[in-house]
């Protein structure tokens, strides 16, 4: 069967402006065959929760390096569930230290956090993974 | 007769470099016949070429070359740099980067690294307070104190610098957009203490134009942006003579993953667009440009770092001198800070990050550096320790004390490799230059993405080299044993924002209300009528108007601005 293409938002939330990491991903994924949407700098978990669902993605993905990872992650899951997209998967990356990483996972305000380092392949594995297969099938055709 | 002997002797030299050609020839076909070489890339970070050799050529060996493009220490063109003496007179400021939590916090960690024997504090805010934010913001929810410190009004900055003498020391402020305002608060804190502006040493970044290239922490649109920078420069070189009102950083630019090339090219090209909106200002190029002052990273290739140190002297003095008739000699240094590169540093095994500072930090050192900041070896995972702050401050000491590198001036020079490398980047900078001419200047290149561009572009490349195993990255893509051990980590008291809040309504309860409204009518005002804007910044912040809403009555004026995100 045919598949659509994964869909995946890339996304920069609060003050924080380092955004290579975001990039760099975001091209890696394109290039890995995915349709990647990037945010741009300063969204809020509104309007990041907003264009994922105008978007229609399956993934959202948040890099940050400022430190404000556990105050963010939990607003843009509470904005899912608000709207009733608690099924779009939430995965991280940036400054987040391994403990801190495994309290978002284990309080399910995120599905994967990435380390700095890891491999785009690794990521890009990661995620068609965990994307169920009735997402990835051609919608029409499913 | 005296001509005889001239030509024979010329002839004794063209017959000596034929032999030496001859010799180097041979050499490379041994080299091409004989030499296994590692399957490695033989690149450096900029994706140059590296030789397997480089030796004596015409060009660099005839005295005037050396003469015309390397000089001697003190003296244009400065590539050897820009004291006679360098650290045989003094050593480089120690001067370690620190911020967090609320003013009070800060102010020990200062006061820790003064008693550690720093030379020069350097000041991190927090991201409200770069972005211009107020820490009770609905912007600032889980931001304030992070990762610096968080500077909401003039009594922040009381607490700041409390016990530590103004007149002593030399602050450095790493804040941009609101720089102005920050800055302003500093000097109604020397006033309110007794301490004469004259007496003040020290920089603010205050670079707006890499915010709009790199590190995206901008406030207002590209012009008026200008506009606040040139305010500071001429208030700077009036009334505060000492400071550095502008920090040209390149640090930012590498970060988000230029090429040393790129970094060396758009820096110096921020630069000269900084002296030029100064010149329309109607200054006297002599009388701002000795207080410039630049900011350079350094990266992981050794050599390449050296020589863009190197070739940015040069270029300078150069362009300062022949393009902008600068005769004052202070005006052709550039003098710079440098920082290791945080983004060499690695999450896996972060004690052998360590050692990539040591490497960075040398090359800072023998690229002959102002002022250097060394890395901790866990910022790539939070906040550094004061444990990993020690050894990162001990790591320069080792240098400076210990290696004896500092015993004589510029040990590189007249290597064959370094030589020809800060030719050839000196060379690729100005092709960049024109570039950049070409296109309209910098704000246009700003506008148009091209920066973007090329950093974004730079930044993928580097990491397809290290995901396809063309750079090795101890930890990363190599050597990978001991990667699951952790190390201690700071962590930063959840209640700091709580406490912060506390404190920016406090301010705001007991300060005159009056005072502030018109206080912030006068910036909008002078904001209007295009006057210098420092005068009406320091009165607002001495009646402890917040910087939140200083910025929020400019944002009236001047507006924001959105850039076109490139990827």
């Amino acid at each position: 069967m045919e598949r659509r293409p994964i869909r995946i938002l890339i996304g920069k939330v609060g003050l924080d402006g380092h955004d290579r990491g975001a990039k760099v991903l975001a091209r890696g994924l394109r290039d890995a065959g995915m349709e990647v949407i990037y945010s741009g700098l300063w969204q809020t978990p509104e309007s990041l929760v907003r264009m994922a669902l105008q978007e229609d993605v399956d993934v959202i993905g948040i890099s940050i390096l400022s430190g404000a990872h556990m105050t963010i992650f939990p607003r843009v899951h509470d904005e899912l569930v608000r709207r009733h997209a608690e099924e779009i998967l939430v995965i991280g990356g940036g400054i987040i230290p391994p403990e801190d990483a495994q309290a978002l996972i284990q309080d399910k305000h995120a599905a994967a956090i990435f380390a700095p380092g890891e491999s785009i392949e690794t990521i890009a594995g990661w995620i068609r993974e965990h994307v169920p297969g009735q997402r990835q099938a051609l919608k029409d055709g499913a | 007769m005296a001509l005889l002997e001239e030509e024979s002797h010329r002839d004794a030299l063209q017959a000596a470099w034929l032999e030496y050609q001859k010799a180097r020839k041979r050499f490379e076909t041994v080299y091409r016949e004989h030499a296994k070489e590692r399957p490695a890339l033989f690149e450096n970070l900029s994706g140059n070429t590296v030789e397997p050799l480089y030796g004596p050529d015409e060009k660099r060996s005839d005295p005037t070359y050396y003469l015309a493009k390397i000089g001697f220490p003190g003296e244009y063109p400065y590539t050897r740099g820009v004291h006679e003496s360098m650290y045989r007179g003094r050593l480089w400021t120690m001067r370690m980067f620190a911020g967090f939590g609320t003013a009070e916090d800060t102010n020990r960690r200062f006061r820790y690294l003064i008693e550690q024997g720093e030379g020069g504090l350097s000041t991190a805010f927090d991201m409200p307070t770069l972005m211009g934010y107020d820490s009770d913001d609905p912007h600032s929810v889980g931001e304030v104190g992070r990762e610096g410190v968080a500077v909401d009004s003039l009594e922040d900055m009381e607490q700041l610098f409390d016990g530590i003498d103004l007149d002593q020391v030399s602050t450095s402020m790493t804040i941009n957009g609101p720089a102005a305002i920050v800055w302003a608060m500093y000097l109604a804190l020397a006033e309110k203490r007794g301490i004469a502006w004259e007496k003040l040493r020290g920089t603010t970044q205050n670079d707006i134009l890499k915010e709009y290239i790199a590190q995206k922490e901008w406030i207002f649109p590209p012009e008026p942006s200008m506009k606040l920078v040139t305010d500071t420069i001429e208030f700077a070189s009036q009334h505060v003579p000492q400071w550095n009102p502008v920090s040209i950083s390149g640090y930012h630019i590498r970060e988000a993953g230029s090429t040393a090339v790129q970094e060396l090219a758009f820096t110096l090209a921020d630069g000269f667009a900084y002296v030029e909106a100064a010149l329309r200002r109607g200054l006297d190029v002599d009388a701002f440009a000795p207080r410039l002052s630049f900011f350079f990273n350094s990266h992981l290739d050794f050599f390449e770092e050296i020589a863009k140190l190197r070739a940015a002297r040069r270029i300078w003095a150069t362009r300062m001198r022949d393009r902008y008739g600068a005769k004052d000699p202070r005006s052709w240094k550039l003098r710079t800070h440098v920082q290791t590169a945080g983004c060499s540093l690695t999450a896996q095994q972060p004690e052998v990050n360590i050692i990539r500072t040591t490497t960075e930090a040398l090359a800072a050192v023998l690229g002959g550096c102002q002022s250097l900041h060394t890395n901790s070896m866990d910022e790539v995972l939070s906040l550094p320790t004061e444990k990993a702050v020690r050894i990162a401050l001990r790591t320069q000491q080792v240098l400076a004390y210990e290696t004896g590198v500092t015993h004589t001036v510029d040990p590189l020079a007249g290597s064959y490799y370094v030589e020809a490398l800060t030719d050839r980047m000196e060379e690729q900078a100005k092709a960049y230059f024109d570039k950049i001419e070409e296109q309209g200047g910098v704000l246009a290149c700003i506008e148009n993405g091209f920066f973007q561009r090329e950093i974004a572009d730079a930044a993928y490349r580097y990491q397809r080299e290290i995901e396809q195993g063309e750079r090795i990255i101890v930890g990363v893509n190599a050597f990978t044993e001991g990667n699951e051990e952790s190390i201690e980590r700071l962590k930063i008291d959840p209640s700091v924002e709580r406490r912060q809040i506390e404190r920016v309504k406090a301010v705001r309860q007991k300060r005159d209300g009056w005072a502030v409204q018109k206080a912030l009518e006068e910036v909008q005002r002078a904001a209007r009528a295009s006057e210098n804007l420092m005068p009406a910044l320091i009165a607002a912040v001495r009646v402890y108007a917040t910087e939140g809403e200083i910025v929020e009555a400019l944002k009236q004026v001047y507006g924001t601005y959105q850039e076109r995100a490139v990827i």
